[in-house]
């Protein structure tokens, strides 16, 4: 019998090596638990729960507009996909019909707030990899389009800019202008990344042909958003399902038939060129006058010269303001697509002011999923890559 | 008194040590202030700005934080190599700047070897004999933390440091060949004259390959981006130094950087013509250019002084214009400006290869293990080993033909 390394020490010699939850590239407080075998990994075990904040059950003491405060907070880099999410399904077990305008203005802001969040992305990643200066370079972008958010509803992240029926409130003059500034700069800098990444020898072997899952794995684990597309499935919820006037824009699903690192990576940089377009479409439609919100008496709170000059006005503002609003008992699931993925929102109506249930299937817990088979046999490296290219969002991840 | 006047070589000797060390610490500090400057300025933002003017007194506020923090020794640490790790680290990489000669062997008005602490016959097997040792400051650093970080920081960077050890040394045998000494001096002097009456006999133009080797090898030797496993900041956290804290990092952090300046040097003397300058003698002009350098960065802080600074940044910023006036103008002194003209050339050129090395750091994404390895075993090493072979050849053939 041959000696080799692994009989000397005996095969089973593994070491275990608790990554995170506090780690430079674990995204926030994700906790992997490694089986090393020198550099290899054996085995990967991903443990959540170190940034539970209870948002769910949260929402069940909560009238159905308070909700969107909280929905802001669950994926931190995309809190208008999760306020859109969630109000159509509010408006779905309503049967509110959303004025025209609105529904444009919606489509134009998700989309920045896909932009925002994959150039976060990209950032991020390329830093985990060890190229630094394409972080900077891509938190500068976002920032200018955070500054158009702050100039909607004055909050950078935190927007809670949609509400139920419509939008918070009609958008400042001149915005379009802001928004034509970052339409017109962003592409240029697109390309200054990817002049810095994507033909990048380094770069490439970092990425192509780490982190692959197939087609047919990634349907069975229920992944989705640029997970889904990276491996060759063109399923996008704005394409299959359309919501909020999706039907009415000209884009196309990015996909990628590789399935590895590098492919969720040109599907995440081509998606937010794909963005862009989609913004540059909205811009047109959007007419510059309209109401901004639907017009449904004692549910959507009437507006302020309302409120100041008639009974009835004075009296919904009151009892909505106070008391909420009550919608038929019933259950609704909206999907829509968020950066991540599909974000599902589940809700549940006993009839009274409060939900009975909400509840938010996070493409980033379902993503996250994946990591075991995207990492296992790889060597430590790569799991950084691989935790990078899910995408995840922690406060999504726990809720 | 009879032992200094008996022994006047150890006095000089010390002498030009103690000169050296406080040159070579002040010089880490500032390095550490270069870098994160020009990495500022890559990455559209300012750096360090609001300790002292331009943020030139940000190295010293990070000495005094790294004096004042808690020493921690992590639990079941073997505290004799955890302490011992450091301190070899930095004693190593510093010795090795004893060997290079930062001017020509003898100035006017100056003497004899005066540029350089130890004009050593062997200098270059000093040189890597002394950095081979260095992976013990880094293994031992691993290894004594008792934890698991670490532990596969020392890891990686062992098997690194000396994986490219071997391409580094052999990148270098070429230029050893041409020149035909190991004296850092005599090196230099065989790289004088021009081609072509204006372009520099320097050994890069023969010797490009091998350069390009020993420039690859010697990031990859030094730990730095884009081979900065050992450390590789996202995936081991801090590498090696995970568990130091307080000077015990500090003296790793300046080991580093030293390592930077040793190879930075090296590179210099071996492949750029050391403290020669790149102009031919009868471009006598030529020789005003560090007063004219210095004047000029004298006008642009006075510029500075007067319209941007504020409060103590401009009481700081008189202090360094007069500072780079007073210097530049004794330049003008037919003697300062004899004996400027090495080391500025050697400085300058060891400065632009740290620019150098400051902007891969800044552009590249990291290598993983295993191609770092394939890399400096399969590429960097057959073509060092090629260009090595290519070298003799060349210069045996002459030989060769006279015999046939």
């Amino acid at each position: 019998m041959s000696t080799t390394i692994e009989t000397a020490i005996g095969a089973a010699q593994t070491m275990v090596l608790n990554m995170g939850p506090q780690h430079p590239s674990t995204h926030g407080v994700l906790r992997v638990v490694l089986e090393l075998n020198g550099e290899l990994v054996a085995k990967a075990e991903p443990i959540i729960g170190y940034l539970h904040t209870g948002i769910e059950k949260s929402c069940e003491a909560k009238t159905y507009s308070q909700v969107i405060t909280l929905t802001d907070r669950i994926d931190y880099l995309a809190p208008l996909s999760n306020n859109l999410g969630y109000c159509l399904a509010v408006e779905k077990i309503l049967g509110i019909e959303v004025p025209k305008r609105a529904q444009y203005i919606r489509v134009l802001l998700t989309e920045l707030t896909r932009c925002a969040s994959h150039l976060v992305w990209v950032g991020t990643h390329a830093i985990d990899l060890g190229a630094m200066t394409v972080f900077l370079y891509s938190f500068r972008e976002r920032e200018e389009i955070l500054k158009i958010f702050e100039y909607l509803s004055g909050q950078r992240m935190m927007t809670s800019y949609f509400r139920i029926g419509g939008l918070a409130l009609e958008p400042p003059p001149g915005w379009l202008d802001k928004v034509q500034r970052v339409v017109d700069s962003l592409p240029g800098h697109i390309d200054e990344y990817e002049d810095l990444l994507t033909k990048n020898k380094i770069w490439l072997g970092r990425t192509q042909g780490v982190g692959i899952i197939t087609a047919s794995d990634a349907i069975a684990m229920g992944c989705s958003g640029p997970m889904l597309r990276g491996s060759g499935v063109a399923y996008d919820v704005r394409k299959a399902f359309p919501y909020s006037s999706y039907d009415e824009f000209d884009f196309n699903v990015q996909t990628q038939t590789a399935g590895d690192c590098y492919a969720r990576y040109q599907v995440r940089v081509a998606e937010i060129r794909e963005s862009i377009k989609i913004v540059k479409q909205a811009m047109q439609k959007i007419p510059s006058e309209g109401p901004f919100r639907a017009e449904v008496p004692g549910i959507i709170p009437p507006s302020r010269e309302e409120m100041k000059t008639s009974i009835e006005g004075l009296i919904y503002h009151f009892k909505i303001f106070t008391e909420g609003f009550a919608p038929p008992p019933g259950e609704v699931y909206q999907a829509i697509e968020s950066p991540r993925g599909e974000l599902g929102v589940f809700v549940a109506s006993d009839g009274s002011a409060k939900p009975y249930r909400v509840k938010f299937r996070a493409p980033s817990f379902v993503n996250l999923q994946s990591l075991p088979k995207l990492a296992e046999g790889r060597l430590i490296a790569d799991v950084v890559a691989c935790i990078g290219t899910t995408d995840i969002v922690l406060g999504e991840v726990d809720r | 008194m009879d032992f200094i006047t008996q022994h006047p070589v150890l006095v000089v000797s010390l002498a030009k040590i103690v000169g050296l060390m406080f040159v070579l610490m002040t010089t880490l500090a500032y390095l550490s202030w270069f870098e994160r400057k020009v990495i500022a300025h890559i990455q559209s933002r300012w750096g360090p700005y609001y300790v002292g003017a331009h943020g030139l007194l940000q190295p010293l506020a990070d000495g005094v934080k790294f004096l004042f923090k808690e020493d921690l020794t992590p639990p079941g640490a073997d505290r004799f190599v955890y302490i011992l790790a450091p301190m070899l680290a930095l004693t190593l990489a510093m010795t090795t700047l004893a060997l290079i000669p930062f001017g020509p062997p003898s100035v006017q008005w100056l003497g004899e070897s005066t540029l350089i602490v130890a004009d050593s016959s062997i200098g270059l097997m000093f040189v890597f004999a002394i950095t081979s040792i260095g992976v013990y400051g880094v293994a031992l650093a691993g290894w004594s933390s008792n934890s698991k970080y670490p532990l596969l920081g020392g890891l990686r960077s062992s098997a690194q440091m000396i994986s490219y050890e071997v391409a580094l040394t052999l990148a270098v045998v070429g230029v050893v060949l041409l020149s035909g000494t190991l004296n850092f001096n005599e090196m230099i002097q065989s790289q004088s004259g021009y081609y072509l009456h204006f372009v520099p006999r320097w050994n890069v133009v023969p010797q490009i390959v091998g350069f390009l080797c020993y420039f690859m090898s010697a990031v990859a030797e030094t730990n730095r981006a884009p081979f900065d496993l050992p450390e590789g900041e996202t995936e081991l956290v801090g590498g090696f130094h995970t568990e130091y804290s307080s000077f015990k990092f500090a003296m790793f952090f300046m080991a580093e950087y030293a390592n930077m300046i040793t190879v930075s040097c090296l590179a210099t003397i071996l492949f750029f013509g050391g403290w020669l300058s790149p102009f031919p003698e009868s471009w006598t002009f030529m020789r005003y250019l560090p007063p004219v350098g210095l004047l000029a960065l004298a006008v642009y802080l006075a510029y500075d002084t007067v319209v941007l600074a504020r409060g103590i940044a401009r009481i700081q910023l008189i202090v360094v214009t007069a500072g780079a006036l007073v210097i530049g103008l004794a330049c003008l002194h037919p003697v300062v400006l004899a004996i400027i003209q090495g080391p500025f050339w050697f400085l300058l050129k060891v400065g632009l290869i740290m620019f150098f090395y400051v902007w891969t750091r800044a552009t590249l994404p990291r290598l993983r293990y295993d191609q770092l390895m394939s890399f400096g075993w399969k590429f960097l090493l057959p073509v060092a080993l090629a260009n090595l072979v290519i070298t003799a050849l060349v210069k045996v053939w002459p030989m060769l033909v006279n015999h046939g």
